[in-house]
């Protein structure tokens, strides 16, 4: 049942075959035994969910379920979800209970999915390794030394220990595929605006998108079908028709047009790393697509580019959370101006104040043509890059992290090293396109290996139709880590 | 050597949509502390400002009416600071990009002293632009403690920024009391200055001409034309006398106390902060489509200026009038109406801007509030055009009307109000006077002119005081004479 995709596990529960309840507290059990060493899950409510599976329960029998009703899904802490505790990972919002559902949470509400608890992340989804948590590190289902990744370490976790059927995410620079390459899994960051952001804890807003992490392209097409669709409650959300994600999962791949940066198979990449990527191009020329080399000109500006522009957004976006309202609020201070600061300075990790410090700066007067705007040009030229690029090829691919998952605390001293775990997802953020991660086999340490597909705009269907036909080709996804 | 006064204005007019610029929470005044917080007022995590289409039209209204520069496209900017009633840490507002460009309003100014007369003036407005207003901190809410109420945090704004155009106190007002009617005029705020929905900070300096800009200080948050006066009066004053004696002035922000009359800083320069500018990532750039202009444009009523032209070019009315009728859009379509129904326009223009405007004022109403219909008043203006009643008739109606309500020919019936217009009527009357007056008549005839209007009062009184007093003198003109 662990191994079942959403489809056949939907099955299952509307042919009465399971109950929501059942499976929703077979999640809960194993939660209970690996969590505490795993860390994958901030909070967990079983009262809640069984609630909720008992109610799915309900609809399941009166033959009113849609795809996803009765499947247990994890929700990342930074989703607020009525009534749950929602921390963001951080311990300035260490008690804020969300008096109201995000969109993403609504929607898989609607959807009669079960809420199955709130994962773990780094801090306010700043970090790459999962271990700028206040609430602790994630451990790697696949070794317990290494990191999940980060941001959505949690979710990834979950998903490859199978204590959840599929996850949510968010990405901002790389937050959802770095984790799912580094954890063995599938995830997709869907288009800017494809996913309301109304209800996500903002880090930074235009980069920012939320998507499903899952165990396979199918998944998360399901998935995808769930979280996408206009929310007027978010301006930046698109106004598009509705589609179904699942729709051109079975297409052929021949003809597919298939560019290889070269800026992606250069210095930095490791060896095994690369081979694995490869090898799975190899197997997409066997699936019938054509390889084409392109570049990405201006790929190594993406990560300072990125440094500027996210911090900035992010001292602004986090300026709400000062003791006042809601949140922590520091025990003793002796005036206003003490309270934000003592409040902020404790309530906030190292990760957070770094960023914080680098917005405020390249905001700040004097520095903002130099940094910000000259960031915002780069940006539009990334995103040329990209325009240019989709002339000769109708998806892009490489690797999705220079290196498998590295040890806890390895990096944790250096933040320019652990930035550059995401140097390949970062551009497509700045960019606004879609991209995803796949497993594709595993590296020197046995660890996860994620090849990254990057589409067209709105070309998630097309990226997922040629992540699907890999899998019916390959069994990398189907692994799972042991004692799972 | 005589000092230049250099003025300019920033005004924060609210707009006059039921909700918020950027949420559905009521913008209705006065309720319970935070029963109007919403979960984007509170800013709570995860939620996102949606805009507020009719602060949009507002914002286009006011740009179309100072014949401004729409901009096609503007850009909505954060602007980072931290204070408790600021609950995101940041305010939305327009910066470099807002919607609306450098227009022009013309002002009537009336000096406020000396013999001087009133002038018309142009002064340029610089920009205006949407922002979202604060709320605000209750101190002694309770022991110790500020409370804050964030009911007004999200309040669409209209910050309208002048060019330092005005050189007196009394140009300034008239700026301020100009804006003032033209933002009620267009329908886009309802102008209400002790709820703060029309503030002003004021910048001044004073120079030698010909010398360039002194340094500014701005008086912030005026919300009543006479403490502007006073304010600016002891702001100039004082930075005079500061630089007469030997100071400097120096850049600050200051308050006007309106118990002492006097200004103080609320800080300087040095403390002034770094708001960190940048273009707010939630929301989609402004885009104001020609379709949209047209419909605003179509919305927008006969603007002051165009009625006070027609006012003195089509019904021959004094600048004076023209100015008064159209204080206000109520008075001017007041006005009309009245016109419209009895006909003289100098007439119905004397009645309103005399006892009408008085009576409002006695009894501290606004035009809008005025007991007396416009069919009622034209019904009373309609009798004293055709001569029905005297001027002294129609008072005695207006105080009726405005007291008891009724219908103006009902007044002068039950009154007995109707005045005597019979020529044969008055005739006899006259007659019988001089018969009656022998004497005083030969003194008149001799040359006694004083005497007519002793004439006037006896007749007046033989006819109850209904007579008609033109005709009434050319009566008594002609019989005198012999």
């Amino acid at each position: 049942m662990l191994n079942l995709t959403l489809t056949q596990l939907g099955a299952a529960l509307r042919a009465r075959q399971i109950s929501s309840v059942e499976l929703t507290q077979s999640y809960l059990d194993r939660i209970a035994t690996h969590n505490p060493v795993y860390n994958a899950y901030i909070t967990v409510d079983a009262k809640t969910s069984l609630a909720q599976a008992a109610m799915a329960d309900q609809r399941l029998a009166t033959g009113d379920a849609q795809a996803l009703t009765g499947i247990p899904i994890a929700q990342k802490d930074i989703f607020c979800a009525k009534g749950w505790r929602t921390t963001c990972g951080s311990k300035m919002l260490g008690d804020f209970i969300a008096p109201y559902d995000a969109h993403v949470v609504e929607q898989f509400n609607k959807a009669g999915a079960i809420n199955l608890g709130k994962t773990n992340m780094d801090e306010f989804a700043m970090g790459s390794s999962n271990e700028t948590s206040y609430f602790g590190p994630v451990r790697n289902p696949w070794n317990q030394n290494a990191v999940p990744g980060g941001s959505s370490g949690g979710a990834a976790a979950a998903v490859a220990a199978r204590l959840c059927a599929a996850a949510t995410g968010t990405d901002t620079g790389g937050s959802i595929r770095q984790p799912a390459a580094l954890c063995g899994i599938t995830g997709i960051k869907p288009t800017y605006g494809t996913v309301s952001r109304y209800g996500m804890i903002a880090f930074a807003s235009s980069l920012d998108q939320a998507g499903p992490m899952a165990r396979s392209a199918e998944d998360c097409a399901l998935m995808l079908n769930v979280m996408t669709g206009f929310d007027e409650r978010d301006s930046t959300s698109l106004q598009r028709e509705k589609e179904d994600y699942t729709r051109d999962l079975n297409k052929p791949l021949s003809g597919l047009r298939i560019g290889l940066p070269r800026e992606f198979f250069a210095e930095g990449l490791s060896s095994d790393v690369g081979a694995r990527v490869q090898e799975a191009i190899a197997e997409y020329r066997k699936l019938g697509a054509t390889i084409v080399g392109i570049s990405l000109p201006n790929t190594k500006l993406a990560v300072p580019v990125y440094y500027v522009l996210a911090p900035a957004e992010a001292s602004s976006n986090l300026s709400r959370f000062d003791g006042v309202r809601y949140g922590y609020r520091a025990d003793e201070y002796t005036d206003l101006a003490d309270m934000y600061e003592k409040s902020r300075s404790q309530g906030f990790g190292e990760e957070v104040k770094r960023r914080i410090m680098i917005g405020t700066y390249v905001l700040s007067h004097g520095y903002y043509d130099a940094y910000y705007l000259q960031a915002q040009k780069i940006r539009r030229l990334i995103a040329q890059d990209f325009t240019d690029a989709f002339k000769q090829c109708d998806v892009i691919m490489g690797p999705t992290s220079p290196s498998t998952a590295f040890n806890l605390g390895d990096k944790g001293d250096d933040p320019v090293q652990m930035y550059l775990s995401d140097i390949y997802t970062i551009a497509v953020n700045l960019a606004g396109l879609p991209g995803m991660s796949v497993p594709c086999g595993f590296g020197d340490n046995s660890l996860p290996v994620g090849l990254q597909i990057i589409g067209n705009y709105f070309d998630e269907a097309r990226m997922l139709n040629a992540a699907h036909q890999y899998q019916l080709a390959t069994d990398w996804h189907t692994r799972c880590p042991q004692g799972f | 050597m005589s000092w230049e006064i250099v003025i300019g204005l920033e005004v924060h007019t609210q707009l006059s949509t039921h909700t918020k610029i950027f949420s559905g929470a009521s913008t209705t005044y006065g309720a319970e502390p935070n029963t109007q917080a919403d979960a984007v007022s509170i800013a709570l995590p995860g939620v996102l400002p949606v805009l507020n289409k009719g602060a949009v039209e507002r914002a286009v209204k006011f740009g179309l009416a100072v014949g401004a520069h729409i901009a096609p496209r503007s850009v909505f900017a954060r602007k980072n600071y931290f204070y408790p009633d600021l609950p995101k840490g940041y305010q939305i507002s327009q910066f470099d990009l807002p919607v609306v460009g450098m227009g022009s309003l013309t002002i009537q100014v009336e000096p406020l002293s000396g013999n001087a007369k009133p002038y018309e003036k142009v002064v340029r407005i610089t920009r205006a632009h949407l922002e979202e207003d604060a709320g605000k901190s209750v101190h002694g809410a309770s022991q110790g403690m500020t409370g804050v109420d964030l009911n007004r945090a999200g309040t669409p704004l209209l910050e309208i920024v002048s060019e330092p155009d005005m050189c007196s106190a009394a140009e300034a007002v008239a700026y301020a009391k100009t804006l003032h009617s033209l933002v009620r005029w267009i329908g886009i705020s309802d102008g209400n200055m002790q709820e703060g929905s029309f503030r002003c900070d004021v910048n001044v300096s004073v120079r030698k001409p010909g010398e360039p800009l002194g340094t500014r200080r701005e008086i912030k948050n005026l919300n009543s034309f006479k403490y502007m006066q006073q304010a600016i009066d002891y702001e100039v004053q004082w930075q005079i006398d500061t630089i007469e004696s030997g100071g400097k002035i120096h850049q600050a922000t200051i308050l006007f106390n309106p118990d002492t009359g006097e200004t103080r800083a609320m800080r300087s320069k040095e403390d002034a902060h770094d708001y960190r500018y940048f273009p707010d990532p939630d929301l989609l750039p402004l885009d104001i489509t020609p379709a949209m202009l047209d419909a605003m444009r179509a919305e927008l009523p006969e603007l002051p200026e165009a009625r006070r032209a027609r006012y003195v070019n089509d019904l021959g009315l004094s600048a004076y009038d023209a100015n008064s009728l159209t204080s206000s859009r109520e008075m001017a379509d007041y006005f009309d109406a009245c016109v419209n129904a009895a006909g003289s326009a100098k007439l119905c223009a004397n009645w309103l801007i005399g006892e009408l405007s008085a009576q409002l004022n006695r009894d501290a109403l606004e035009m809008a509030q005025c007991p007396v219909s416009t069919s009622q008043m034209s019904g009373m203006l309609v009798r004293i055009a055709d001569n029905t009643i005297s001027n002294s008739g129609a008072k005695e109606v207006f105080r009726t009307l405005w007291a008891e309500g009724g219908d103006a020919d009902a007044i002068i019936d039950a009154k007995g109000l109707k005045q005597v217009s019979d020529s044969g009527a008055i005739e006899a009357l006259v007659d019988e006077i001089i018969a009656s007056q022998a004497d005083k008549v030969a003194e008149y005839r001799a040359g006694r002119d004083k005497l007519f209007g002793f004439f006037v009062g006896l007749a007046m009184k033989a006819s109850k005081g209904k007579a008609n007093p033109a005709q009434l003198n050319e009566v008594l003109l002609k019989k005198l004479a012999g």
